[in-house]
């Protein structure tokens, strides 16, 4: 098993939900959370007063998903969240050693 | 049968009589009276909650419900204030040099229903006096976005007391009392640009020396937490800024309707012109800065509304839109002085070029009670209004520089480290704006 984590932009969120689907994954965790990459923060400037905003809003995704499915994910993922600029994101793979489904105690593949 | 007779005729005949000696030396006009009376509702809502919201969305989340107290505290303590000695020390008969009044008036002894002929003639002193009340109590909120963020609650209130009696009272009688100096000098100030705007500036400026900057400044982000807020705010004070200006006229009349006038016009040309302003300086026109403009013109309009017309009220507020933009942008940064919701950089710089520009615009065509400015070729008010600015900014500023160095030896005006960066809100109320 392996989890894929994407951050990725907050407005490419839908895109890269539908191609998920269309790739029949069944669940995902996504989540608001802030950082930066090369992209870095911007500029806001209230009555003259500059501030710096560092951390930009990104959204995270996590998926875990079977070996076997693991690089069409991140492929479906990377469709849909290029937009072809700085500040597209990145993903992560990363191994996972187990899984368990609460309700009925089923573990491994099984439970995802 | 004879005596009954006789009775009713004494009555037919004395009723008519009595009413008239009532009645004859007092004349009460409805409309006058009934628009001071809105009027004064109208400058209650530029307190709260018009200028509580629009400080409250200007400072961080933590911080959002003790500004808001600030205000509605103010106008609790000062309305007491106001009827026990307040009044009595700004409108009373002069007890000392044109300085300021007795306490002749004290608890509204002799101030009743009839009219006070050398305030308005028309209108109960009661309704004269109320309306004057609101302005006492929106001056002192005006000063409270310089200390934003970091004021101890109790040594506040106590402030709030002495710098309304000693400082507020004192200068509302030398411009606008009987007999105060500068009413005599025949410095003009329609609304209450010295009294409410310059007095509240210059203190503002003297608050911000005293309790020094806020932790983080120039460090951390201190962006406003809820631009949406402080726009509504500044629609209600636009909204209430009516009342201000054009109830100053105390009478519904065309003097009224004129003010209003230059009021709404002057607004608009400072909020467009610190929007354009800031747009050619950064690149991006903001809210913030049309809102912030608007409130710059309705300040600087305040002392001129009632004596220009409405051409010299557009070219009144565009620069009052600009000088202010560059007060708060500029000279802020320049001396690096945190006032932090920029009372002195609106209020403070609005209040001196409109008093100013009162000396440069006024025309006596306008208002005949008034007088006519340089550019109809009466320098001599420009000296007068020049007087009376710097009177005002000088003794504002150094009695609230006294009174607050002396609270914060008795008491100390400032929270400590931990309950600042903790908020005012937790620290100071024990309660939070957003729970959710």
């Amino acid at each position: 098993m392996k989890k894929i984590e994407a951050i990725i932009k907050p407005f490419k969120l839908d895109e890269v939900k539908k191609a998920l689907n269309d790739l029949n994954i069944e669940g995902m965790t996504v989540s608001e959370v802030k950082g930066f990459g090369r992209q870095k923060g911007h500029t806001e400037f209230y009555r003259g007063a500059e501030y710096s905003v560092d951390f930009l809003p990104k959204i995270k995704i996590e998926i875990v998903t079977t070996d076997s499915m693991a690089a069409k994910v991140v492929e479906a993922i990377v469709t849909g969240a290029r937009n072809g600029k700085i500040g597209d994101g990145k993903i992560f793979v990363v191994p996972v050693e187990e899984a368990v489904r609460i309700r009925t105690g089923e573990t491994g593949e099984e439970a995802l | 049968m004879f005596r009954k007779a006789v009775a009713l005729t004494l009555f037919l005949i004395l009723t008519p009589l009595a009413a008239y000696a009532e009645t004859a030396p007092v004349k009460i006009d409805t409309g006058d009276t009934a628009w001071v009376l809105i009027s004064t509702a109208f400058v209650l809502l530029m307190t709260a909650p018009g200028l509580a919201l629009f400080y409250g969305g200007m400072v961080r989340k933590k911080n959002v419900l003790s500004t808001i107290m600030q205000s509605f505290v103010i106008l609790c303590i000062v309305s007491i204030q106001w009827v026990l000695w307040g009044y009595s020390v700004a409108f009373s008969p002069d007890a000392f040099g044109g300085l300021f009044g007795g306490l002749g008036w004290a608890g509204l002894n002799l101030v009743g229903t009839d009219p006070n002929p050398d305030y308005a003639a028309t209108i109960p002193h009661q309704a004269f006096m109320i309306f004057q009340m609101m302005f006492a109590v929106i001056t002192p909120a005006l000063i409270t976005g310089a200390f934003a963020e970091r004021m101890k609650f109790s040594a506040f209130l106590v402030f709030t007391i002495l710098w309304t009696t000693i400082v507020y009272d004192p200068v509302a009688h030398w411009v606008w009392g009987t007999g105060g100096w500068l009413r005599e000098l025949g410095a003009l100030d329609f609304a209450g640009g010295t009294v409410v705007h310059i007095s509240s500036g210059a203190s503002a400026l003297a608050a911000v020396l005293v309790l020094g900057r806020r932790k983080g400044y120039m460090t951390e982000i201190m962006a406003p937490h809820n631009l949406p807020m402080t726009v509504m705010g500044a629609g209600l004070l636009w909204f209430g800024w009516f009342g201000f200006n054009a109830g100053s006229s105390l009478g519904a009349n065309g003097l009224a309707a004129s003010a209003f006038v230059a009021t709404n016009t002057a607004a608009a040309a400072a909020a467009l012109s610190w929007m354009f302003v800031e747009w050619a300086h950064r690149g991006k026109p903001t809210i913030l800065g049309l809102a912030s403009g608007a409130v710059a013109g309705l300040v600087a309009i305040t002392p001129a509304a009632g004596f220009v017309s409405v051409v010299p009220s557009i070219v009144l507020g565009l620069a009052a839109g600009i000088i202010c933009y560059l007060a708060v942008s500029f000279l802020k940064p320049l001396f690096r002085y945190d006032d932090s919701l920029d009372a002195f950089g609106i209020h403070g710089v609005g209040g001196m070029w409109g008093a100013l520009a009162t000396g440069l615009f006024a025309s006596a065509a306008v208002n005949s009670g008034g007088a006519d400015g340089l550019l109809h070729g009466n320098a001599a008010l420009l000296g007068k209004q020049l007087i009376a600015v710097a009177a005002s900014a000088t003794y504002s500023f150094v009695l609230t520089f006294i009174i607050l160095k002396a609270l914060d030896a008795v008491m100390g005006v400032r929270v400590n480290v931990e309950e600042e960066v903790e908020g005012l809100d937790l620290s100071q109320h024990s309660e939070s704006g957003y729970t959710a």
